[in-house]
């Protein structure tokens, strides 16, 4: 076959998310917990600084830290940046000030949001307090963001903590969920344009002439494009296989079935396929199979034995 | 140090916003072709191969493993990776060469930003208890770091739109993305790749006229937590660099990875760099930012200046994170 003309390249959408479950030490639990019951707690380090919001080490000689002392909610902004257009998860729907703020009683800076009306009213120096959330559950987002508190509170000294709460949280679920344009690129694409018109196209290397199935655009032994389009199968050898005993979530296909590497003839590398039309225990290696594409469907749904007699092993063992 | 490592190649991509009509593969082997085509090697004679991308880019797992069919990956090579920018590849690759474990590297980085929104995605590689949960966005944290200068009357905003001018930027009336960073302030975000070869003593003598000898490399990173830190400064590029023996002797250019032109003016001052130094005669990470490659293009065109004769000494800065959480600084020399 000559090359075919590059079809535009696919797109589709592609979400990844993952609800993050992670575990909180003593003294992240003590802040976290604090914050549930409006309390910000801080940690002193060996020079006697306070840390907040704090962490278990110290950031310059990595000693262990675990006094925990009591701040203000009230605090000072060290550096402010507008944001004039707020991103979908950040913690304002609306034009706001993220701030450093260095709450009364610490010595380091913490992060968040200020709500503020513009620009103009946010200035390195101003005093600002803690807006709580209403429902607090032990997370940086119980602080909503901060206010401006201008003639707020004066600074006073951290006091101890012994960090006790009734029930003190011991873990977060970060949700997280980025949205993308997912595109597999010139030769995928055209791999998965010719299966649409159920036909499965390899591409050969130019140099060790094997044909992958299915391409990814270049040969792994090589390192080169591979570019010359070439028709495999539609039938082909069951490789080896494994039978999947476990149903997976979502997934309208009965326990046990047989899940397979099949080598397509004309193809010098085995693709994957499920394999029905066979009790699963008559599945076997040599097994002759075709792809069976059902209505409307853009890829093979499974692979059925073809009932040819079964392929010598030398015939397919280096595409094991 | 027991023998002496150049880079003796340098490619890199045309870097555009949008490559989705490529896989990462298809845009990273031709640049990987060029670079060993330069020196006249074949994937086979390399000694080690080192990469660094990240999947979160394009939200694609385990797509550096399809990158390394373009380095012909099979059967097995030596080969790593590290999911930061290439930089730090072409350093663990100088390691592997200081101990006499291979002659040649190739060494590559590549990152395709425009499946996803790549403000949105780089918070996830922030503090996942106290800063992740909020997602402040790159250009965010940048613009805190620049109004820390500004309030430490290190630079202004009129100063901000001089340095954005050298690249290339029009002054005059532009909207603030967040102040007080204006667009023009902002890099570009494209997708690119780039690749260097390194080679050690004679071998890099053979390959190429003029190698690029690596005098000193050191990264350093600072205090995770952006509220215990000056942002005005930058400590670990400072200390990365006397490590390098970067202010043993003057060098005549740096390369800065600087994606932000407020990043510019800290580091300028982290490296003591006077006005007789050329800064980013290749446009900077301002013009050109392929995230995940625009820490090795400052190394791969500081050498490229040396192999052209352009430069006797260099200096190159790679960053990584955010505010520039970490970095990392090379000193490169003609002889």
């Amino acid at each position: 076959m000559t090359p075919a003309p590059a079809p535009r390249a696919l797109q589709a959408p592609l979400v990844v998310e993952f609800p993050f479950t992670r575990s909180l030490g003593p003294v992240q639990s003590a802040f976290l917990t604090g914050l549930r019951e409006r309390t910000v707690l801080g940690v002193r380090c060996h020079d006697g600084r306070v840390l907040v919001p704090p962490v278990e080490y110290d950031p310059v000689t990595a000693e262990e830290l675990r006094e925990l002392v009591e701040v203000a909610p009230t605090g000072t902004v060290t550096s402010w940046a507008w944001n004039p257009e707020p991103r979908q998860q950040q913690p304002l729907d609306r034009p706001f000030a993220w701030v450093l703020v260095r709450l009364d009683g610490a010595d380091t800076a913490m992060l968040h949001a200020m709500d503020a009306p513009d620009a103009e009213g946010v200035h390195t120096g101003m005093r600002v307090r803690i807006r709580w959330a209403a429902d607090r559950t032990g997370a940086i987002t119980d602080i909503a963001c901060f206010e401006p508190d201008e003639g707020g509170a004066a600074r006073r000294e951290p006091r101890a903590f012994d960090g006790r709460f009734a029930d003190p949280v011991s873990g977060i679920v970060a949700p997280a969920r980025l949205d993308y344009t997912y595109s597999p690129g010139q030769a995928q694409s055209r791999y998965l344009a010719a299966l649409a018109e159920r036909r499965t196209i390899g591409e050969r290397c130019p140099a060790c002439r094997k044909v992958y199935v299915p391409p990814r655009g270049a040969c792994p032994t090589c390192g080169v494009a591979t570019a010359e389009q070439v028709e495999v199968g539609p039938r082909g050898t069951v490789t080896t296989y494994c039978v999947v005993n476990i149903k997976a979530k979502n997934l309208d296909i009965e326990v046990p079935y047989v899940y397979a590497h099949i080598a397509l003839d004309g193809a010098d590398l085995a693709l994957h396929g499920r394999i029905g039309g066979i009790p699963y225990d008559q599945v076997r290696m040599g097994l002759r199979v075709e792809a069976v594409w059902t209505e409307g469907g853009r890829y093979p749904d499974h692979y059925r034995p073809t009932g040819e007699p079964d392929a010598d092993y030398d015939s397919y063992k280096e595409l094991l | 140090m027991t023998r002496d490592v150049a880079i003796v190649a340098f490619g890199q991509s045309e870097h555009r916003r949008d490559s989705s009509e490529f896989s990462e593969v298809e845009m990273l082997m031709p640049v990987l072709h060029a670079v060993l085509g330069q020196v006249g090697l074949t994937t086979d004679q390399i000694d080690f191969t080192c990469s660094g991308s990240s999947d979160y880019l394009a939200g694609r797992a385990f797509s550096f493993t399809m990158a390394l069919d373009g380095v012909g990956a099979w059967p097995p090579i030596a080969e790593s990776h590290v999911e930061m920018d290439g930089a730090w590849a072409l350093y663990e690759a100088w390691v592997k060469i200081l101990t006499g474990e291979a002659e040649t590297a190739l060494v590559y980085a590549y990152g395709k930003s425009s499946p996803g929104e790549l403000r949105d995605v780089l918070t996830r590689q922030l503090d996942p208890y106290y800063v992740a949960p909020l997602w402040p966005d790159s250009v965010s944290l940048a613009a805190l770091q620049a109004q820390s200068l500004i309030d430490a009357g290190l630079t202004d905003e009129r100063r901000l739109a001089a340095i954005a001018a050298r690249y290339g930027a029009r002054t005059g009336a532009d909207d603030y993305v967040v102040r007080p960073l204006r667009r023009r302030d902002c890099p570009p975000i494209h997708d690119g790749a780039a690749a260097v070869v390194l080679a050690a003593g004679d071998t890099a003598r053979r390959l190429c006229p003029r190698p690029a000898w690596i005098r000193g490399m050191d990264h350093r990173i600072e205090a995770h937590s952006l509220g215990v830190r000056d942002l005005s400064d930058s400590p670990s590029t400072r200390q990365a660099a006397e490590r390098a023996g970067a202010f043993d002797a003057p060098v005549d250019t740096a390369e800065l990875h600087a994606p932000f032109s407020s990043q510019e003016v800290v580091l300028r001052r982290a490296l003591r760099l006077g006005d007789s130094v050329a800064v980013n005669p290749s446009g900077g990470a301002l013009v050109a930012n392929p995230v995940m490659a625009a820490g090795l293009i400052r190394l791969g065109e500081a050498a490229a200046r040396i192999h052209r004769g352009q430069s006797q000494r260099a200096l190159a800065h790679a960053t990584s994170g955010p505010c520039l959480q970490q970095n990392l600084v090379a000193v490169l020399e003609a002889s």
